[in-house]
C-alpha cells in the first residue's frame, strides 16, 4: 500500500489537456480584512483590521514556497485563509485552476482533501481525548477513505511513514513528546492523500535538536509524495535551507518575493536586508564584523497602515515618494519582484 | 541471515498477546473489564459505588422491605430506635417511630425513591437541555447566543426556591409538578458552564484542525467538543443532584411537595422539627440519608471524571507503576 500513488500525483499535476500545468496555487490580489464592529444597540462597522491586504503570488507543483516576516505581518492569516479557515474578503484564489473562494459542500470537501495543514503548536493542534488512531484516521473517516480494519493498517502505514512506531495507535496525544506530536500532526495531514501542505511554523514550537528532524521529515515526504509546501516561518535560516521561493511579506503586503539563492545572496529590498541582517552568523569572527540594520519601532498597527509605502515607518532609507505613493510589485529578475521605489 | 533489532521488533509486532486479541473482538466487555479494575482499585469510589448501589437497591426494592410506611400505631408513637418490638425482632422499627407510630426506617427507605427520581430525574432533564442550548449559544455564537443569554438572564434574576413554589401553587402540589418546577429553574448554570467551556473550545488549534481536515459542524461537536466537556459537566451534574435532593426537601418541608401519607427525606425532617427537643431521631436519621446518599454520589463523580479524562488516567497509572 502506497500513500499517493504515482500516477495520480502525476495526473494531478497535469492539465486535462495533458500538458503540465505551471502553477499549483494563484493566489491573486488577496485581501482578509477583520471588520471591527462599535456601538449599542445597533452595531457599525467602524474600521477593519487589514491583515491581508491584496497579496499575489503563485506556487508550482512540486516546490516549496516560504513565506516569511516578523509577527503580525500576516502569514499566518494567510495560510489560514487558504485552507478558508479566515474569511476571505476580496481577490482570488485558483487552486489547480479551480476557483476556491466560492467554492462550498461537496466541491469544498475535495478541495480539503487535496489541502492539508500542519499547525505551529504540537500541543494545541491534538484533541487531547482523543487516540492517535481516531486523529490519524479521522481525514480518513471524515472523507470516507477507509474503514475497520483498512483504516487501522493504515493509519498504522501512515505513522511508520512519519518514523513513529505503527503500535502506538492506541495511545494519547499526552504520552509523546513536542517532536513525536508533529510527527503525528504531520501523519494527520498526510492522510487524506494531499497534493498541498500549508506548513504554519512546523518547528518554531520544538526544541531545536527537534527541529532539524522534523525539517529533514517533512523534504523527505515531499521526495516521496510530490508535496507540494507552503512554509511559513520566520526562522530565515530554515526558509533558506528548505524552499526555493521565498514570499517576504509586511503589514499585509508582500515586499519582495524571489529564488531562494537570489533573495539570500541579493536582498534588495530594505525590509529584506534589515530581516537577512538579524540572522546571527555562526562564526564569532564573521558574526563580529556582520553589517546590523537594527528597525527601530514597532510594526505599525493593520487598522490604519501607513499611507505611501507600509515600511516608510521604519525605512532607514525613506524618501519623500515613499510616503505620497504606495510602490507597485516590480520585476527587477527572473521570477524577482521588489516592492520598493527606491530599487532600480 | 542476520537478525536485526528491527526484525525482532517486528517479529514482536506479529504475536499478540491474548489481552490484545480480547480488546480487538470483544471491545466494549474489554473497556468495561478495565473500568471495574480501575473502580475496584480506587477505594473512595468502591465505597461511594457500593454505597450508591445499595440506596439504589433498597429504592427498587421497598415496595417489598419497608411495606409498613404508612401503618400508624398510635400506641406506639414516638418510640426510641429498638431493635425488638413486643420482645420479638422487628427490623421495621430500627430507627424508631415518628408522631403516628409510623417506622422511621420505612418511611426513609420509601423516602429514597423519591429523591433518586426527583434528582436523578431533573438532573438529567435539566443537564440534557442546558447542555444543548450552552452548545448552540457557545458553538454558534452572534444573535443565537445573545437571545439564549439574555433567556438565562431574565430566568436566574428570578430567586429559584420563588418560582418553584409560585409553579407549585399555581399547579398543585405533586411528584410531577415539584419535578417540572425544578426543572424550570435548574438548567441555566448547565448552559452558562457549556457554553464558557465551547467558546474557549471553539478556538482551539484542534477544532481547527478538525475543520481544515473537512469536519462537519456535527461531527466537531460530537467528537472534539463533547468528549472535552464531560468533566465540566460531571461536575455541575454532581452539585446539582445534591442541590436538587436538598431543594425537594425544601419543597416539602415547606408542604409544596410530596404530600402525606407518602413520605420523602424532606417532609420527614418537616414533620420531625416540632419533636426534635424529645425525639432526636424524628430528623437525624432523614438528614443522615440526605447526607451519605449525596455523599456516595460526590465519591463516584470524582471518579468518573478521572476516568472519562485520558490525561489524568495517565497519571494515576504511571504514578501506580
Amino acid at each position: 500500500m502506497s500513500l499517493a500513488s504515482p500516477d495520480t500525483t502525476a495526473a494531478s499535476v497535469h492539465a486535462p489537456n495533458g500538458a503540465r500545468r505551471e502553477t499549483l496555487l494563484e493566489v491573486r490580489e488577496l485581501k482578509v480584512h477583520f471588520p471591527i464592529y462599535r456601538g449599542f444597540p445597533v452595531a457599525r462597522q467602524v474600521g477593519a483590521v487589514k491583515a491581508v491586504d491584496g497579496i499575489s503570488f503563485s506556487v508550482k507543483p512540486g516546490e516549496t514556497v516560504g513565506l516569511v516576516g516578523e509577527s503580525g505581518c500576516g502569514k499566518s492569516t494567510t495560510g489560514l485563509a487558504l485552507v478558508k479557515m479566515n474569511p476571505i474578503t476580496a481577490g482570488a484564489v485558483h487552486f489547480e485552476g479551480q476557483d476556491m473562494v466560492h467554492s462550498t459542500g461537496e466541491h469544498m470537501r475535495q478541495l480539503r482533501r487535496k489541502i492539508q495543514m500542519v499547525f505551529q503548536d504540537p500541543y494545541a493542534s491534538l484533541n487531547p481525548r482523543m487516540t492517535v488512531e481516531q486523529i490519524v484516521g479521522e481525514p480518513l473517516m471524515v472523507h470516507g477513505l477507509a474503514q475497520g480494519a483498512a483504516r487501522r493498517d493504515r493509519v498504522q502505514e501512515l505513522l511508520r511513514v512519519c518514523g513513529l512506531d505503527p503500535r502506538v495507535y492506541t495511545r494519547y496525544p499526552h504520552e509523546f513528546s513536542g517532536g513525536q506530536r508533529q510527527r503525528i500532526g504531520i501523519a494527520r495531514a498526510l492522510a487524506s492523500d494531499p497534493i498541498f501542505v500549508i506548513c504554519d511554523e512546523p518547528i518554531s514550537a520544538l526544541d531545536v535538536s527537534i527541529q532539524a528532524q522534523i525539517i529533514n521529515l517533512l523534504e523527505d515526504l515531499q521526495e516521496a509524495f510530490g508535496l507540494t509546501y507552503l512554509f511559513i516561518a520566520h526562522d530565515l535560516a530554515v526558509v533558506r535551507h528548505i524552499s526555493q521561493h521565498v514570499v517576504v511579506m509586511y503589514l499585509g503586503k508582500i515586499m519582495e518575493v524571489a529564488g531562494s539563492k537570489t533573495l539570500y545572496d541579493q536582498p534588495l529590498h530594505p525590509y529584506t536586508r534589515a530581516l537577512l541582517a538579524a540572522v546571527p552568523i555562526p562564526d564569532p569572527k564573521l558574526e563580529k564584523k556582520r553589517e546590523r540594520i537594527v528597525l527601530k519601532g514597532e510594526i505599525p498597527s493593520p487598522i490604519n497602515p501607513p499611507k505611501g509605502c507600509r515600511f516608510n515607518t521604519r525605512c532607514p532609507l525613506a524618501q519623500a515618494i515613499c510616503f505620497e505613493e504606495e510602490p507597485a510589485p516590480r520585476q527587477v529578475g527572473d521570477g524577482h519582484y521588489v516592492s520598493c521605489h527606491l530599487v532600480e | 541471515m542476520a537478525t536485526t533489532l528491527r526484525d525482532l521488533r517486528l517479529a514482536d509486532a506479529r504475536v499478540e498477546p491474548a489481552e490484545r486479541v480480547a480488546e480487538r473482538k470483544f471491545p466494549a466487555l474489554h473497556a468495561l473489564r478495565e473500568l471495574l479494575a480501575d473502580l475496584v482499585s480506587d477505594r473512595v469510589a468502591l465505597v461511594g459505588a457500593i454505597g450508591f448501589l445499595i440506596v439504589l437497591l433498597l429504592a427498587a426494592t421497598a415496595p417489598y422491605t419497608a411495606d409498613q410506611y404508612t401503618k400508624q400505631n398510635l400506641r406506639m408513637r414516638l418510640s426510641p430506635p429498638a431493635l425488638t418490638i413486643d420482645g420479638e425482632f422487628n427490623y421495621h422499627y430500627l430507627l424508631g417511630t415518628d408522631q403516628l407510630g409510623r417506622p422511621i426506617l420505612d418511611r426513609i427507605i420509601h423516602g429514597s425513591r423519591v429523591s433518586l427520581l426527583v434528582g436523578l430525574g431533573v438532573v438529567s432533564v435539566t443537564g440534557l437541555f442546558g447542555t444543548v442550548l450552552g452548545l448552540l449559544a457557545g458553538y454558534f455564537g452572534g444573535r443565537v447566543d445573545t437571545l439564549i443569554m439574555r433567556w438565562i438572564d431574565i430566568q436566574t434574576a428570578f430567586p429559584g426556591l420563588l418560582v418553584a413554589l409560585t409553579l407549585l401553587i399555581m399547579l398543585g402540589p405533586s411528584l410531577q409538578n415539584m419535578m417540572f418546577a425544578l426543572m424550570i429553574n435548574g438548567w441555566m448554570i448547565f448552559a452558562r458552564i457549556v457554553r464558557g467551556v465551547t467558546l474557549s473550545l471553539r478556538e482551539e488549534v484542534f477544532v481547527k484542525a478538525a475543520r481544515v481536515i473537512g469536519a462537519s459542524d456535527l461531527r466537531i461537536v460530537f467528537a472534539h467538543l463533547l468528549p472535552n466537556l464531560v468533566s465540566p459537566i460531571l461536575t455541575i451534574a454532581v452539585m446539582e443532584l445534591a442541590r436538587i435532593i436538598l431543594a425537594e426537601a425544601a419543597l416539602s418541608f415547606l408542604g409544596m411537595g410530596i404530600q402525606p401519607p407518602e413520605s420523602s427525606w424532606g417532609l420527614m425532617l418537616s414533620d420531625g422539627r416540632d419533636y426534635m427537643a424529645k425525639a432526636w431521631w424524628l430528623v437525624t436519621f432523614p438528614g443522615v440519608a440526605i447526607g451519605l446518599s449525596v455523599l456516595f454520589i460526590n465519591m463516584v463523580a470524582g471518579w468518573l471524571r478521572s476516568v472519562t479524562d485520558p490525561q489524568q488516567r495517565f497519571k494515576k497509572a504511571s504514578k501506580e507503576a
